[in-house]
């Protein structure tokens, strides 16, 4: 990765602070978003990453501060939250604005091919697979061409191998496309297999950020990538009955 | 709040027909013995006609055309009085549900005007709308707007919020979010307050058409009572129940098609 000195920022994050009932979420938290760079943002539960999350996709307010995103910024979510009533083309369809009725529909038909669903575009999204539907919710983020693409743990509620087909599509249209992402999760490792940077959220406010400077693929045993995971991990407070060999 | 049939049953096809089979019995003996009970003079004509007298008087009825006319009469009242009470129950549910301003105006006087009997207010009715089409029409909007605005309000307000979120990011825009999220999301539910507004727009018919006819199934029936005909007082009962059947079967096929994302 290019030093980070250049680009101007995609999206930054000026001393922000949000509360709820009094109980600040984040407080005082900074963060810049360089183009095209991958970053995974890690925190227990109550962290306030879903409240920096919502912010930056501008479903909620600070309080405080500055929250400064790109004009075009798509969300894909934990659960794919296509629209069940429309079927799974119309709902890639939707995340468009502009041009004719056929443009978006072929803008839609192509964004469904790049995540291999070319064929499910005219089924109903309840006919879909757990994997499929978060792969047209995928589509649907991405057929906009968004300078800032956020990721709400896209994978958690997925089978081990589909999560392990989804790590590889997303570094895939990643490549292709080159937004800058933030990509919100609970697992040190997915984090460590994609990101190029890897931020902690305590307390609302960024406790650790590392840049994770290995090749893709990546080898999770690799000794550097096994020093940032113990890191991370004891930044998160994840107490290790003794050491795990690798 | 009354319920609707699901919109399938779970049994096997097979199955769900020899239940059918078996449940087209006793209806079948209720029949045989009324007619059993006139044959023998067990039940006077006077005071019910036998199934073969009416199913005889329908029969001339259609033959002379009276029966054509009273119906289209009838249904074009229903249909008037449908048209407006549903696009004035949806209009107010569609404002009281997206908005709190709305809410606080709408839903107050809606919940305590839901509250009284409509049917009580047709002396008012006649009072002030006089005896012709008018006040039947009212009645019958009255009654369907309340099913509907109810239904419509508990269907938009019961939109998840996590797709409006989605609608947000997706950037639509008000109107897009009516029509593209909220109203097909509120549907399952507009269709039960269509289901049982229909119900009561045939029951308010009924009633309506007591005052004053001089047409309609209605007029049928009283004009049938007047001269001690059971077998056209029944014959149109009879009609009455088939138009609430049929246009209960037309909102049921319209639930399927509509629905069909559910099933996939």
């Amino acid at each position: 990765m290019a030093t980070r000195l250049i680009p101007p920022p995609t999206a930054t994050v000026r001393g922000v602070r949000r509360s709820f009932g009094g109980t600040p979420v984040l407080d005082d938290l900074h963060l810049d978003l360089v183009p095209g760079e991958l970053v995974a943002l890690l925190g227990r539960s109550g962290s306030g990453k879903s409240t920096l999350l919502r912010l930056l996709a501008g479903l909620d307010r600070p309080d405080a501060g500055q929250v400064t995103v790109p004009g075009t910024v798509s969300v894909a979510f934990q659960e794919p939250r296509l629209f069940p009533w429309r079927r799974v083309g119309r709902n890639v369809e939707l995340a468009l604005r502009e041009g004719t009725r056929t443009e978006r529909r072929d803008r839609a038909r192509s964004a469904l091919a790049e995540v291999g669903l070319t064929e499910k575009a005219s089924v109903w999204p309840v006919t879909l697979s757990g994997g499929q539907a978060q792969r047209a919710s995928l589509a649907r983020a991405l057929v906009r061409e968004p300078e800032l693409l956020l990721l709400d743990e896209p994978f958690s509620a997925l089978d081990a191998l589909t999560r392990i087909e989804m790590h590889a599509l997303v570094l895939d249209v990643w490549a292709r496309h080159r937004p800058a992402v933030l990509l919100v999760t609970h697992d040190v490792d997915e984090a460590l297999t994609l990101a190029d940077r890897v931020i902690v959220l305590d307390q609302g406010r960024i406790a650790l950020d590392i840049a994770v400077r290995s090749a893709r693929p990546r080898d999770l045993h690799s000794p550097d990538l096994v020093e940032h995971r113990e890191r991370l991990l004891a930044q998160l407070g994840v107490e290790l009955p003794g050491r795990v060999t690798a | 709040m009354a319920t609707t049939a699901p919109l399938t049953t779970s049994l096997p096809r097979s199955e769900r027909r020899q239940r059918g089979w078996h449940r087209a019995i006793s209806p079948l003996v209720l029949l045989l013995a009324w007619q059993l009970a006139s044959t023998t003079g067990l039940l006077p004509v006077e005071t019910l006609a036998p199934p073969t007298a009416v199913f005889d008087a329908l029969w001339t009825m259609v033959a002379d055309g009276r029966l054509a006319d009273a119906v289209g009469i009838s249904v074009q009242r229903v249909l008037a009085g449908f048209a407006l009470g549903a696009s004035v129950g949806i209009l107010l549910a569609v404002l009281a549900g997206l908005s709190r301003a709305g809410e606080n105006a709408i839903d107050p006087p809606m919940q305590m005007l839901r509250t009284l009997p409509h049917f009580g207010l047709l002396p008012l009715f006649v009072l002030w709308f006089g005896i012709d089409e008018t006040p039947k029409i009212a009645l019958i909007a009255l009654g369907v707007a309340f099913p509907l605005y109810v239904n419509t309000v508990g269907g938009i307000r019961g939109v998840d919020p996590k797709f409006l979120d989605t609608a947000r990011v997706l950037g639509l825009s008000a109107a897009e979010r009516l029509r593209q999220v909220i109203l097909p999301s509120a549907l399952p539910s507009i269709l039960i307050g269509l289901r049982l507004s229909l119900g009561v727009a045939w029951l308010s018919l009924i009633v309506a058409e007591q005052i004053n006819t001089t047409s309609g199934i209605g007029y049928l029936v009283s004009d049938a009572a007047s001269f001690g005909r059971t077998d056209e007082m029944v014959g149109g009962l009879l009609i009455y129940g088939l138009l609430g059947l049929a246009t209960d079967a037309l909102v049921r096929s319209i639930e399927r098609k509509a629905l069909q994302w559910r099933l996939g």
